[in-house]
């Protein structure tokens, strides 16, 4: 999808459909009180709001692959924090302003409130707790009268000169969509989307790039609540009048759709979807009752017949062949920009590390170190603990026993999120890449430990996040070249062939300029010719000073290129020796190799 | 005051308990949780009402009635919502699937039944104050169907099926097991328990086409406090659930119950993510 698309140069077709659908939305916006009524003003309008509310719900449905489905209970909670703050129900009335900010404010606290149980679990429980969320809040407004006015409603807040009338109005609420596209579009394109769509696709590779869930998500929903509060406070402007009513269930579900016809991972989908259904909702209105069964409808039928929604339909880019020669030249001259900042001598110790599954011993007292610029091969029969070792030094797995130091300081256990900035980067059995982003965007993932701009830097691309985002994507073109698929830099990972995506992987954890590399089975489902590149590529980034930590089960590939090799065998290791030794050790001839 | 909190409490929980064996049995052979399932408890009591007030039938007739126009709504939730889904599980579009066609359900009894809460009748007018049936009947219909299940998973050949699925469904697959035939049967006979809970709670909580979105919540939480697919969780966490929601609605009236009851849904999410009686998370890597 399309989200691989803009951060590219090569892809300048696609920007460019991009941009000239924005300044056609522009035009049509700009020319509307020119030659349009009331009537008119009052749905530009109302799609505006709707568009302020999905701007930032897109961050968390779209991009962070969050399904919040009742966020029409945050709409519901500005629309009555403004009316109620500016109507003086439960103190001095406040300015129209003023509560429009504090209906942002409520926005964004409910927000995360209800967001907390989608830092640690499944998306279904965040599904229902939005869900409930917006069972409690209809309720609450009901019978809460002396402040709500329960089911006779209340008035909404009414915008000093010149927003008052219905143009004025009009325009305001045009001014806060935009400037909503613009940071939403910021976010999108920046880390932090990267981050999202990552927590989205392949966690656990997320992790380990240095991306931590709980910061990613409380950000966007920060974001998506207050837009959300601030979208409901305009709305009860539009309306004049709201009551419970006001707020059903299906205008979520509209939202939803909206989202999801767009296509997930883009901007300007979401934005053209919720264009479509606030026309939609006029056109359905002489369906009354029946109009909700027909939004219900249509949800079924997207997810069903085009999960990708629009955008996925017409991203032709994607749908051309691809090169059709997939030879890969390397060349690892480049591979000197990601040579390891400092160099000690021996970056990863391991003491007496075990690890247990309940009654099984997964690694059993294991002691091993890794020296920088050695290629440390650890191998061993299927279940010995070669990956499960891996694993716990990633953070994955916290052993019950034993010290890991890391670059001469003890490394905690757990806590794979902080691997990367140490300088540990790995690659996985099976590639984890993000499918529905260009090759580029993956590898820029893996930068993303060494960012140090702040979020809101990034919403507003001051210079300092514009000039970190351009070296990020210097790297990894760098990257790129240097495992040779440059020439694959904006297609979308998922065209990519199965070895080309081992190479990916390693460009990945390359940007992390890492002190120790893991590869685990680098080599499985590569040709011939491709291992011997592998192999090169591997002993180039060994030579600039990385500790590699190779797990293969290649016998001759382990043999001709490692330094040093360790034998695993039920969790404990049965030789480690310098290759020519180990591979006529009587054990491990017996136990692994075989004769 | 007591007798009368304990005495809805356990009503009002046993309720919310079918709902989430609902969900369970349902996510048993699919690993879905579908919205659905707090729609069935509401046609119980519409359909419940629909025959027996408005077509007269006998509860005799009326209850089978229920049970296999609900066991229905459960085959088409497979079917329709469930079904064309599983291939991409991870990508949890059966949330919006099944969302989609509980609203489906919703909007059609709004607009056949109405939006108003109609009358359930009294189905064997026994009992007054707080040992009105209406207190008992939900808590009765609970304890016969932790029966019967317990029975069919334990004694059945169908049952014992049905838990080889939810335990490793490639491996019951390998062992022959009609797979697909066994979750449509898991779809109905969820269903069936789905509308037991919206008959046997009818005269407490009405005919009424909102009650879907309510039990879809509610329901949900004693799934919550009990641990995924974890059937005894899900009737200790819902008669707690209900006495909670009934102490609170008594002491500080309904709103805050409500409210109450919602904080203390996302406290637990967050202490103890996987439930009271729950296993574990597995593997990630």
């Amino acid at each position: 999808m399309s989200l691989a698309a803009p951060t590219h140069a090569a892809s300048s077709d696609f920007l460019t459909a991009n941009r000239l659908t924005y300044c056609g939305l522009l035009i049509v916006a700009l020319s509307l009180p020119w030659v349009g009524n009331d009537y008119w003003a009052l749905i530009a309008t109302r799609a505006a709001i709707y568009w302020v509310l999905v701007s930032g719900l897109n961050l968390v449905v779209g991009y962070a692959g969050q399904l919040a489905i009742g966020y029409v209970a945050l709409l519901t909670l500005g629309a009555y924090t403004t009316s109620v703050l500016t109507a003086g129900n439960v103190m001095p009335p406040v300015h129209p302003y003023i509560a429009l900010m504090i209906a942002g404010l409520t926005g964004a606290f409910f927000g995360v409130f209800i967001g907390l149980p989608a830092l640690r679990l499944r998306t279904f429980y965040f599904a229902m707790t939005t869900l409930g969320f917006a069972t409690i809040v209809t309720q609450v407004a009901l019978a809460w009268q002396s402040v709500t006015g329960g089911g006779i409603g209340i008035t909404g807040p009414e915008f000093p000169a010149p927003f008052n009338s219905a143009w004025g109005f009009y325009a305001f609420c045009m001014g806060i969509a935009a400037l909503c596209t613009w940071m939403t579009s910021n976010v999108a394109h920046s880390r932090h989307g990267r981050a999202l769509v990552a927590i989205r696709d392949v966690e656990v590779a997320a992790e380990s790039c240095g991306v931590y869930k709980p910061h990613a998500l409380i950000k966007v929903f920060i974001i998506a609540g207050m837009l959300a509060g601030i979208s409901g406070g305009l709305f009860a402007s539009l309306q004049t009048y709201i009551t419970p009513d006001a707020f059903t269930f299906e205008l979520s579900v509209l939202f939803f759709i909206s989202i999801l016809i767009g296509g997930r991972g883009s901007i300007i989908g979401p934005l053209l979807g919720t264009i479509i259904l606030t026309l939609l909702q006029e056109i359905a209105a002489p369906l009354a009752a029946w109009s909700n069964f027909l939004y219900a409808v249509l949800l079924l039928v997207i997810v069903l017949a085009m999960p990708g929604g629009i955008a996925a339909l017409i991203d032709f880019k994607n749908k051309k062949a691809l090169h059709s020669d997939r030879n890969l030249v390397l060349d690892v001259d480049l591979l000197g920009a990601f040579k390891p900042e400092t160099k000690q001598s021996q970056p990863l110790d391991l003491k007496g590390i075990r690890l247990q599954f309940g009654a099984l011993r997964a690694i059993d007292g294991l002691d091993f170190h890794v020296k920088s610029g050695e290629i440390h091969g650890l191998i061993g029969p299927n279940g010995s603990g070669k990956t499960t070792t891996l694993n716990v030094i990633s953070g994955f797995y916290s052993p019950q026993f034993g010290q890991m130091v890391f670059d001469g300081q003890a490394l905690p256990a757990g806590l794979p999120h902080l691997r990367a900035g140490l300088g540990i980067g790995r690659t996985y059995q099976t590639p984890k890449i993000v499918g529905e982003a260009s090759v580029l965007d993956n590898v820029m993932l893996g930068g993303i430990a060494s960012s140090d701009t702040h979020f809101i830097e990034t919403v507003l691309t001051l210079p300092r996040a514009i000039a970190e985002e351009q070296k990020t994507r210097h790297d990894a073109l760098q990257a790129l070249r240097a495992v040779g698929l440059d020439k694959f830099a904006s297609v979308r990972a998922d065209r990519l062939q199965h070895s080309e995506l081992r190479f990916l992987e390693i460009a990945r954890a390359l940007m992390g300029r890492p002190k120790l590399l893991m590869l685990d089975e680098p080599a499985a489902g590569l040709s011939v010719e491709e291992i011997k590149k592998l192999g090169e590529l591997i002993k180039g980034v060994a030579k600039n000073g990385t500790a590699i930590l190779l797990v293969e089960h290649h016998a001759d590939f382990i043999f001709s290129i490692c330094d040093y090799v360790t034998v695993l065998n039920l969790g404990k290791p049965l030789a480690s020796d310098i290759p020519s030794v180990v591979r006529v050790h009587k054990e491990v001839v017996s136990a692994y190799l075989g004769a | 005051m007591l007798a009368t909190i304990i005495a809805s409490g356990l009503a009002t929980g046993a309720v919310y308990a079918l709902v989430g064996i609902t969900y369970n049995t349902m996510y048993a052979t699919s690993r879905v949780m579908s919205f659905t399932a707090g729609q069935v408890g509401m046609l119980g009591g519409v359909l419940g009402s629909l025959y027996m007030i408005v077509w007269g039938l006998p509860l005799l007739l009326a209850l089978p009635l229920v049970l296999a126009s609900c066991a229905l709504i459960g085959v088409i939730t497979e079917y329709v919502a469930v079904r064309p889904v599983l291939k991409s599980l991870e990508q949890h579009l059966y949330v919006l699937s099944t969302l989609a066609l509980s609203l489906m359900f919703q909007q059609v009894t709004a607009i056949e039944w109405g939006t108003e809460p109609r009358p359930f009748p009294k189905l064997f007018g026994l009992g007054t104050g707080i040992s009105d049936e209406k207190f008992w009947i939900p808590v009765i219909a609970c304890i016969l169907t932790i029966i019967g299940l317990e029975y069919l998973y334990r004694y059945t050949l169908l049952g014992r099926a049905f838990v080889a699925v939810a335990e490793d469904n490639y491996a019951a697959q390998a062992l022959g097991l009609p797979e697909r035939n066994l979750r449509i049967a898991s779809y109905a006979l969820a269903g069936a328990i789905g509308g037991l809970a919206g008959f046997s709670g009818g005269e407490l909580m009405l005919a009424f086409f909102a009650n879907g979105a309510v039990l879809n919540f509610y329901g949900f939480v004693p799934v919550a406090l009990g641990g995924l697919g974890n059937n005894k969780g899900a009737v200790i966490g819902g008669l707690a659930l209900g006495l909670f929601q009934q102490a609170a609605n008594f002491m500080v009236g309904g709103i805050f119950a409500s409210v109450a009851v919602f904080a203390l849904f996302i406290i637990v999410l967050l202490f103890v993510p996987q439930g009271f009686f729950g296993s574990a998370t597995a593997r990630r890597v």
